[in-house]
């Protein structure tokens, strides 16, 4: 009888190895920052180039951080999703627009609409490593103290912004009011 | 029926060389480093060998012609010029994107598997393997040749010796 139970079981454990390994996407890295403060960075304002977007723009409420581009598809699914939560006031949107020319961006944010608080402009993608971004879109949950709390990565779909974003921006908003 | 089949080998001759002229992509160029010093050239290419691309994951640094790479490329370069070591640099990357980033994980809780399961799995095969030999030599032969054939067996055994002796 345990001559079969033994190949049985190995088989067994190799089948759940397996199926975890199936379930696990390779293409979404965690990202270490998160817990970690939100690295400085001082870019120009997509719309304004004598103006300047730092760190300091995102403290003192609870922010998104959305890294997006003009040649990016599943940007333009995701701007839907984003003009409504906009348009809902709950939660300020900040952009970082990555690898991108000026003017297509700004055509797009005509096209596509404009959810955003202000963009900063990463023409050469720096900020962008500095923050692990590895792709686009990638949005980041900043809080009140400038903690970086969540990292989407991919287009925020309407089931990832009800079950994941609003639920955690709500608690941070809470619990920056308690402090 | 020789026609077809010449045509057939034909092909089957000329299509490596198609696929190579049309499909088959300029071979990577390998990333300039702009170092004129051939130490600090040899350090970057060495250190791009050790860290992954983290879009197409299977290539290093110092292969993948992903635009994240040429930035990241650039980035060690850069940290190189302001006079970052090594570890400086393989720890930057590592605090922004991971230790994925790095082709030869660290040793730590969550990787001992992944380093000594290999050897564990080879040490449990050579347990079993031995365990079955031993059992296999120790049992006795479960179905012995009954003593008239084993009679026989000898005789012509001997018989046969007995032959090519001649």
């Amino acid at each position: 009888m345990v001559r079969y139970l033994v190949p049985l079981g190995v088989f067994a454990m190799l089948v759940a190895l397996l199926a975890v390994g199936l379930r696990h996407d390779p293409r979404k890295i965690p990202s270490p920052l998160i817990g970690k403060p939100a690295p400085e960075f001082s870019l120009p304002a997509l719309t304004d180039p004598a103006r300047r977007i730092t760190r300091a723009d995102l403290l003192g409420k609870v922010t998104l951080f959305n890294v997006w581009a003009s040649w990016c598809v599943s940007c333009r699914d995701e701007a839907k999703v984003l003009d409504g939560l906009a348009k809902s006031r709950v939660v300020p949107i900040y952009g970082l627009n990555y690898k991108d020319r000026r003017a297509a961006a700004l055509e797009w944010l005509k096209v596509f609409g404009d959810p955003y608080v202000a963009n900063a402009f990463d023409r050469e993608g720096q900020v962008a490593i500095n923050w692990g971004v590895y792709g686009v879109p990638e949005t980041f949950v900043v809080d009140a103290k400038g903690i970086i709390r969540y990292k989407q990565i991919g287009p925020i779909t309407p089931q990832v912004l009800k079950d994941t974003i609003l639920p955690l921006v709500r608690r941070l908003q809470q619990e920056a009011r308690r402090r | 029926m020789k026609a077809p089949s010449a045509w057939l080998l034909a092909l089957l001759l000329v299509a490596p060389a198609a696929h190579a002229a049309t499909g088959g992509g300029p071979p990577p160029p390998t990333p300039t480093s702009g170092f004129t010093n051939p130490k600090e050239d040899a350090r970057y290419h060495a250190l791009l060998k050790n860290l992954r691309c983290l879009v197409c994951q299977n290539e290093s640094l110092q292969d993948s012609q992903a635009g994240l790479a040429q930035d990241l490329r650039r980035e060690v370069r850069e940290q190189m010029r302001a006079g970052k070591s090594n570890p400086d640099i393989v720890k930057y990357l590592v605090s922004r994107y991971g230790d994925f980033v790095l082709y030869r994980p660290p040793l730590m809780g969550t990787t001992y598997l992944l380093w000594f399961g290999p050897f564990l799995v080879l040490i449990a095969g050579i347990v079993a393997l031995f365990v079955l030999l031993r059992r296999r030599t120790r049992r006795p032969d479960p179905d012995p040749l009954p003593a008239p054939e084993r009679r026989r067996l000898a005789a012509l055994l001997r018989e046969r010796e007995e032959g090519s002796k001649r």
